[in-house]
């Protein structure tokens, strides 16, 4: 039985199979409308996503399966106090497969542990987030038809990003990925990451502070948020936090290929304006993301396909 | 010169840096067992000018679980002694993984809510040890 936890339990291989299914899902979702039918999706969210919840049911109803869960811990056992081991092992005799949500870093690898059916990390806390990582790839490979040589620019807070620092690592197994690290020196990629992921593989990276200057280079921008609170004063922030708004302005000196993304929600990082560009890939991302849980969920429970 | 009895069953830690002995006799929970045991502090060592050494008499002693002690001092020996002979010396490594040895210190970890939960940390091929859970690294001087 198959888990996912970390967005490199799958090799690059069993990373291309999924992201194949994925599009042959959404280019013809009626062939997979029945396919989990009679097959329970548990989702198990101990604090609220909205969007990540709504995808995961969403997925699941679209391949002819049900849905149970919660969607807070105030709504679960874990208010009395059970332990995730516990409710995992009681779950597993209500539904086929689960996905789980936890403030708590780890807790869905502790569930696995335990489980009797496939656990699907739905995010936990600030550690990994697998399924957006798959949802991010999906994307780039259908804007580019490839990752290989592909120059990717990730802007904004790259310290504290979680969907940043998994899409960095799943992105350097493929050959000539080269990147382009934009961010204040506040909220710079972490240093581990560089030293662990990339310096080994030889795979280029540069760091900048100038959106703007790189801009013609890019073929991918994966914006996130820059977050007041992670900054020490309120000078700096106001100082910097404009030079990571995308406008129409700084997306004009990008290439005509180049394709925006962004996990959401957005606050004011993306100008509204920006939406109306073909470039901008972020709502057809989160639609991905729907497809890729589908994919995800019939290579867990090893649906044939 | 202090004199310290030779053990006849039990096991000898040798080798540990000096003044460090009293920190690994509660990091190993030795504090806990009611075995007979010295904790030599200072001695002279041809290999190493000065070292500590902890002695614990008692058969169950040969079967107390020591795998810190490689992640803690590398260049402690441990000498195991039965019927008052040295049945085995060991240099130690460094352990695949540390299971309850140390505690995860990330607040945000799901050990630090998680009943009877195990804590385990795993060595990575850089050396560092991270927790399985949360990745959080540990280091030497959090112990």
């Amino acid at each position: 039985m198959r888990h996912l936890i970390d967005p490199l339990d799958f090799t690059v291989e069993e990373t291309t199979a999924l992201l194949d299914l994925a599009d042959r899902i959404l280019a013809d979702p009626a062939a997979f409308a029945d396919k989990c039918k009679g097959k329970i999706l548990a989702t198990l969210f101990y604090e609220p996503s909205t969007r990540t919840r709504l995808s995961f049911e969403s997925a699941m109803l679209r391949l002819g399966g049900r849905v149970l869960g919660f969607a807070s811990a105030d709504s679960s056992s874990a208010a009395k106090g059970e332990s995730v081991a516990d409710t995992i092992r009681i779950i597993s005799g209500y539904a086929d497969i689960a996905a789980m949500r936890h403030p708590k870093e780890g807790a869905p690898l502790r569930a696995a542990r335990y489980s009797l059916i496939p656990v699907i990390n739905a995010g936990d806390g600030g550690h990994q987030h697998p399924t957006q990582t798959l949802t991010d790839l999906m994307t780039i490979r259908r804007k580019h038809g490839r990752f290989e040589g592909l120059t990717i620019g990730l802007c904004g807070d790259l310290k504290f990003g979680r969907t940043v620092h998994s899409l960095v690592k799943s992105l350097a197994r493929y050959e000539g990925v080269r990147f382009i690290f934009i961010s204040p020196p506040e909220l710079r990629m972490p240093s581990y990451i560089i030293k662990e992921t990339l310096l080994p593989r030889g795979i280029p990276f540069e760091e900048v502070t100038s959106l703007e200057s790189v801009m013609p280079a890019l073929d991918i921008l994966y914006m996130t948020r820059v977050q007041r609170e992670r900054f020490f004063n309120e000078e700096d922030y106001i100082r910097l936090k404009d030079s990571y708004i995308l406008t129409p302005d700084k997306l004009a000196l990008g290439k005509d290929s180049l394709a925006v993304l962004h996990p959401l929600p957005r606050v004011n990082e993306i100008a509204l304006s920006v939406d109306d560009d073909p470039r901008a890939a972020y709502f057809e991302q989160a639609r991905n993301g729907v497809y890729v849980r589908m994919a995800l969920i019939l290579t867990l429970l090893e649906v044939p396909v | 010169m202090i004199n310290v009895d030779s053990i006849e069953n039990g096991v000898v830690l040798d080798h540990i840096k000096p003044g460090t002995s009293l920190r690994i006799y509660h990091l190993l929970g030795l504090d806990k067992l009611d075995h007979t045991i010295a904790v030599i502090q200072n001695a002279r060592s041809t290999k190493y000018g000065r070292k500590d050494i902890i002695k614990i008499e008692g058969e169950e002693a040969l079967n107390l679980n020591l795998d810190m002690l490689g992640f803690l001092d590398p260049n402690i020996t441990i000498i195991r002694i039965q019927g008052g002979r040295v049945i085995d010396k060991r240099q130690l490594s460094l352990p695949e993984t540390l299971v309850n040895i140390v505690r995860c210190k990330n607040p945000r970890c799901i050990t630090s809510i998680e009943e009877e939960i195990d804590h385990i940390f795993k060595l990575g091929e850089n050396g560092e040890y991270r927790c399985v859970y949360c990745e959080e690294r540990l280091s030497r001087s959090s112990l």
